[in-house]
């Protein structure tokens, strides 16, 4: 047996020629994991046991109905699988163990999917990098010095190592779209409300979605259809049924954001390889043109308010009462306070203080509600701006991957590395990365394209076609496939 | 102290009567096995979220359409921020700004005269969960959870401060019972609290602005209520009388001897933290939806009473005792439309039906005592078909039998004699073996003639028309008074 592609349709295809079995693919990549992972550290829990279980219970007349048959998935561990531990990556919910499964996870399995782990995170999916995680740090496969990004850095550097196909993450102010473009990997946030939350830890309930990560756009494409529509467990699940577009890509007119692209602290290769792939559209016959999101420069101060006002009262419940970590006091309140004070990461800490700030009586106003009125303003701007163009292009994130330890001492840094993708959230839009270059020490650049709300089938449509223009092929020297 | 001077302001949690919980598909339902009727969503697990209850909602813009309310055709739900081990999540899911429904008023009797209390607002929220402590709650070390309450669905209703007593307090929260009873909303029982209430009471100042208001929590009956306003007017009087300042704070009522004492004062109130629930959408109301839930709201208990003793001209008190009790009152309303007398029905209801309703343990809608089977009473008595006392033994065989008036007469020969010329023969038996009696009615005792009936009963087994039987022995002893002289 030979492994020539880490696609879907690739292994679909010799599944259905029975050139390979999803039995021998499952012993491809589990081999991969315990060859590489101890480098990378991309899992917290590994469900082998489960997968050859469940591949053995799929049935090859489904081959063809069941779109991910087969397919090995990553899961990111906020999400809840029933019967294995469920940690965010945090103490206090190390030994977790959910007792239903994420209706986002029940699709991906229900269309064929296998599961095969549980991926590393920032705790709770609050940071950029995975430093935050209780347990370790993952490292970035295309160097091992250098974070993955964050907060879905195990799944995006798991996809790119090529330990699985096919992962899930979160993206509540970049998480999917940021490891996505360090790993070199594509990596797609839908709409808000296409995919259910029901399930999935809640970080801040109006910004988080779940979205996947894959080697190729088609991939992205495949797992979203799969993962969306209404669920009628989540009240923000949209009616939203996807359908696949095919529009020649010189039918787009695209837009680059001005503010995204003029701001200091955008690396200049970084903004090379944008100006490159400008180039390539402007060739293919893609009308590009430059368009203005003037209230855009008050994303990253909306976004630290409305994610902390939500992750404050999102966390409360994690108490030591009913499951996860109890730390015993003298008395209730005791036992709550030792047991948030122990089973809570200071990042965690710093963001429920300032979520509970935002909240207090006559500091709401000031706070809250004006962030959520600017936040009105922001979505106005990507209105005006669809008006003109059918997709935006930015870089996903101001560098590329940087060293561990870094930014760790320097919380605002940090954040600014989403902010190029946290208008997104803060919108709703759709917006995927894809890998659009290497910069000068082999790391991969990311390109951002956000579209209209619920057109998610453009938006991928439009990636797709970009993709096989860039023609980006390079993978991580840990032995490719 | 007098009583314009007290200014009371309600604020009452009803449980609403839904199948599921608020949020979740849970049941409802009460004394089950603790933590049974749980699941992710009202456990508050990692990753649930809440969907609410579509007819929890009509249940509260229904009731704020009796209470005369406002409808907001825009609301949405928030979250209260506390922690307590009872509530899964440490928040609240309750509406803050936007309520469903503001600017009401409730009219009620209380003692006899027409009062109207304002409501302010009525909002929705969920329950939480209860507290069970092993021993005494002061000694026990521990406590145990049980969330099979977290999650149901609460209406909660405020008043405008418009009370001035504690019997009218009383009177008011009977009149919003019965009416939530009426609408179907909530069982309204402030004993098995699935109705709760909290006052508010304060005492105007001498120059007639509102004095200091203390809350008072705890009250799980209509009595309580009014012992525990009564008390804390004492309280407060006494205070201020010997020229103490009455102090911001929530006061705990103890059943047991009928005094309030201090929970906890204004400085160690919660900071809420109130914000949208973003897990919820907003809810919008169409005026359409108004109409229909407007549509399905039934007669309401005051309107009733009115109705009862204006055009059926029943007394006040047996009117007031009907309408308490919606089912009894529906069963008086389908007897009139049977045709019965408003008036006998009303004390056939309220007399023989009530006691063995009561003795079967059963609701006037059973079935078992059809409202037709009053007319068919009323009509045999009516008839002189049966007497009262046989009448009476009727309805105690219905509730036996589960038959008919008239079958019941017909299978047993309840019957009354009212044949005069058998009655006369009889009666002529009577006073030939009652030559005492007779002689009695002679000497003027009046009370022989009802000896000499009773007699005449007893011969025919009860069956003899009293009235007829009446009539007979007065006319032959007046025959035989009129022979004698």
């Amino acid at each position: 047996m030979e492994i020539k592609d880490f696609t879907i349709g690739y292994l679909k295809n010799e599944y259905k020629k029975r050139n390979i079995s999803p039995k021998e693919v499952l012993d491809f990549v589990f081999n991969r994991i315990r060859l590489y992972n101890s480098k990378i550290n991309s899992f917290i829990t590994l469900t082998e046991e489960y997968a050859y279980k469940s591949v053995e219970s799929l049935k090859f007349e489904e081959v063809d109905s069941k779109p991910l048959w087969g397919i090995p998935v990553a899961i990111k561990d906020n999400m809840c699988f029933k019967g294995f531990k469920t940690t965010c990556s945090s103490k206090i919910l190390e030994n977790f163990v959910p007792i239903y499964t994420a209706t986002a996870v029940q699709r991906l399995i229900d269309a064929g999917a296998i599961i095969i782990g549980k991926t590393n995170l920032d705790e709770f999916a609050m940071g950029s990098s995975t430093e935050n995680s209780a347990f370790f740090t993952t490292s970035n496969p295309w160097d091992v010095e250098r974070v993955p990004g964050g907060s879905s850095g195990g799944s995006a550097a798991a996809v790119a190592a090529r330990l699985v196909p096919l992962a899930t993450g979160s993206d509540t102010g970049g998480s999917i779209r940021q490891p996505a473009s360090f790993c070199g990997v594509v990596g797609f946030k839908p709409t808000y409300g296409t995919v259910s939350r029901y399930g999935l830890v809640a970080f801040a309930s109006s910004l988080d979605q779940i979205g996947p990560f894959a080697t190729k756009v088609k991939d992205a494409e495949v797992a979203f259809s799969v993962m969306s529509g209404k669920d009628d467990m989540d009240s923000t699940s949209h009616p939203y049924e996807f359908s696949h577009v095919d529009k020649n890509i010189k039918e787009y007119r695209i837009g680059i954001i001005k503010e995204l692209y003029e701001t200091k602290g955008f690396d200049p290769e970084v903004l090379d390889s944008l100006n490159d792939v400008i180039g390539l559209l402007k060739a293919e016959g893609v009308k590009v043109d430059f368009c203005s999101l003037p209230h855009l420069e008050y994303s990253l101060p909306v976004y630290y308010l409305v994610a902390t006002s939500e992750a404050s009262s999102n966390l409360a419940r994690f108490d030591g009462i009913r499951y996860g970590l109890r730390v015993e006091g003298k008395d209730v309140i005791e036992t709550f306070s030792k047991t948030r004070g122990q089973g809570f990461g200071s990042e965690v800490k710093r963001r429920i203080m300032l979520g509970t700030y935002a909240l207090s009586s006559g500091y709401y106003d000031a706070y809250y509600l004006k962030a959520s009125k600017v936040r009105t303003l922001i979505v106005k701007d990507f209105e005006r701006a669809f008006k003109e163009f059918d997709c935006l292009l930015c870089p996903t994130s101001p560098t590329t991957a940087f060293k561990k330890g870094d930014k760790t001492n320097d919380p605002l840094s940090m954040y600014l590395s989403d902010i190029a993708t946290i208008p997104v959230n803060l919108a709703g839009l759709p917006g995927i990365s894809i890998p659009s270059g290497l910069d000068n020490k082999g790391l991969p650049i990311g390109l951002q394209i956000i579209g209209r709300p619920f057109e998610d089938n453009e938006v991928l449509n439009f990636a797709n076609q970009l993709e096989s223009i860039i023609n980006f092929e390079a993978q991580p020297q840990l032995g490719g496939i | 102290m007098s009583k314009t001077n007290v200014v009371i302001g309600l604020e009452i949690h009803a449980q609403l009567k839904t199948e599921t919980k608020m949020f979740c598909g849970c049941r409802t339902s009460f004394g089950d096995k603790p933590n049974t009727n749980v699941c992710p969503v009202c456990l508050g697990l990692p990753g649930s979220l809440p969907v609410a209850n579509k007819k929890a909602i009509i249940f509260t813009i229904m009731s704020g359409l009796a209470l005369n309310c406002e409808i907001s055709r825009y609301s949405k739900f928030d979250r209260k921020q506390y922690f307590y081990p009872d509530m899964p999540k440490n928040y609240q899911i309750s509406q803050y700004d936007l309520p469903f429904c503001r600017n009401g008023y409730l009219e009620f009797l209380c003692d006899g005269e027409l009062r109207k209390v304002r409501i302010h607002r009525i909002h929705l929220e969920e329950d939480t969960g209860k507290l069970v402590h092993t021993g005494d709650i002061m000694e026990s070390d521990q406590s145990m959870v049980d969330y099979n309450r977290a999650g149901t669905p609460l209406m909660e209703i405020v008043t405008e401060p418009d009370i001035s007593s504690p019997k009218e307090a009383k009177a008011f929260m009977s009149e919003l019972r019965d009416v939530l009873r009426y609408l179907g909303v909530s069982d309204g029982n402030m004993e098995e609290g699935s109705m709760r209430c909290d006052a508010n009471i304060s005492l105007k100042n001498p120059d007639g602005t509102f004095g200091t208001k203390v809350e008072i929590k705890n009250m799980n009956s209509l009595r309580s209520l009014e012992r525990a306003l009564e008390f804390e007017i004492i309280r407060q009087s006494e205070i201020l009388d010997s020229g103490g300042i009455v102090i911001q704070e929530t006061r705990h009522f103890d059943e047991r001897d009928g005094t309030t004492h201090s929970l906890r004062t204004k400085e160690e109130a919660h900071d809420y933290r109130y914000f949208p629930d973003p897990d919820l959408l907003p809810f919008v109301v169409s005026d359409e939806e108004i109409r229909n839930i407007s549509n399905n709201i039934p007669e309401l208990p005051l309107k009733r009473y009115f109705r009862f003793v204006n055009k059926f001209g029943i007394n006040k008190n047996d009117a007031s005792v009907l309408v308490s009790d919606l089912k009894m009152a529906n069963f008086f309303d389908d007897c009139v439309k049977c045709n019965c007398s408003p008036k006998e029905a009303v004390k056939w209801i309220l007399g023989d039906l009530t006691y063995f309703w009561n003795e079967k343990k059963l609701e006037p809608d059973s079935k078992v005592f059809e409202p037709s089977y009053l007319k068919e009473l009323l009509d045999l008595i009516d008839s002189n078909l049966i007497s009262i006392r046989q009448a009476k033994e009727v309805v105690e065989k219905v509730f036996e039998m589960h038959e008919s008036p008239k079958k019941i007469t017909e299978k047993l020969g309840i019957k009354q004699i009212s044949d005069e010329g058998f009655l006369i023969d009889a009666a002529k038996k009577v006073i030939e073996n009652n030559p005492k009696a007779v002689q009695d009615f002679f000497k003027g005792k009046k009370n022989a003639v009802g000896f000499l009936v009773g007699q005449l009963m007893k011969e025919t087994k009860g069956k003899a028309s009293p009235e007829i039987s009446n009539k007979i022995i007065n006319d032959i002893l007046n025959d035989l008074k009129g022979r004698e002289s």
